[in-house]
């Protein structure tokens, strides 16, 4: 019977404490600081679409183009896009085992965050300097 | 050289034979809203590039979003993103040590729940009723 205590990892690996990838802390990290950012970006969203539903082209135009408008923009899109990638990571992770697919969808999904990142930022940007 | 001879390995019971509980229920939906969030911020997207575009381009998103089906992705999308807010707030319950009681944690889920259903018809009902 092995010893249940075994630990596999090297003195330095252990004095080091950052997990056998070295990324799962900061990983759990990242997740929680989005999170909490989250909240009052996502708020401020809510309220931002409620308050521009029913109005006009020109209307929507300018508040969007606004600094304090296109600034809560811009944070809840940093921070709202690391926080869908670490978590279709691990969505990922936990269920595609092949390791070609696996891979594969991974960095399907970096180029999705990607690409929603730079069409909104760009977006945001646009109108913001037009104005 | 002879292929190894494969044993199939045992597995532990699965999602299927457990009787559902208010807590694994709401873990799964966090995951579900989640990935629902993670694809509709093309929508988002769609959205800032329609208003950074001209008059047309706007008129048109705001159509999708105006029409029967545009508003109930939106009323979902507004539902996901107050059930997954919830829950991360549990989470951050759960992050400084406290809820762990079977009792208390069930409760949460079930205020969570109630209060994503109330918080999402609110927005509606302001925005469509109010403003």
């Amino acid at each position: 019977m092995a010893n249940l205590k075994q630990d596999f990892r090297t003195p330095l690996s252990r004095v080091n404490g950052l997990g056998s990838t070295k990324s799962g802390t900061e990983h759990f990290w990242h997740q929680r600081l989005t999170a909490l950012a989250n909240i009052p970006l996502g708020l401020f969203f809510v309220g931002l679409v409620v308050a521009l539903h029913d109005q006009p082209f020109g209307v929507v135009q300018a508040s969007l183009a606004s600094w304090p408008v296109a600034l809560g923009l811009l944070a809840l899109v940093g921070s709202g896009l690391i926080h869908m990638r670490l978590g279709m990571q691990v969505i990922i992770e936990d269920y595609v085992h092949t390791e070609f697919t696996k891979i594969a969808c991974l960095v399907l999904n970096t180029f999705f965050v990607s690409a929603i990142g730079l069409a909104s930022v760009f977006a945001i940007l646009k109108m913001a300097f037009a104005a | 050289m002879k292929p190894a001879i494969v044993h199939p390995r045992p597995l532990s019971p699965h999602l299927g034979i457990y009787k559902p509980m208010a807590t694994m229920v709401m873990s799964i939906l966090h995951r579900i809203t989640g990935a629902a969030l993670y694809f509709g911020t093309v929508l988002l997207a769609a959205w800032l590039i329609a208003a950074a575009t001209n008059a047309e381009a706007f008129g048109w998103i705001s159509w999708f979003f105006g029409s029967w089906v545009g508003r109930i992705v939106l009323f979902g999308y507004t539902w996901a993103l107050m059930h997954h807010m919830l829950g991360g707030v549990r989470h951050f319950v759960w992050d400084t040590g406290l809820g762990f009681d079977k009792h208390f944690a069930t409760k949460m889920a079930l205020a969570s729940a109630a209060a994503s259903v109330t918080l999402t018809l609110l927005i509606w009902a302001f925005a469509l009723l109010v403003l």
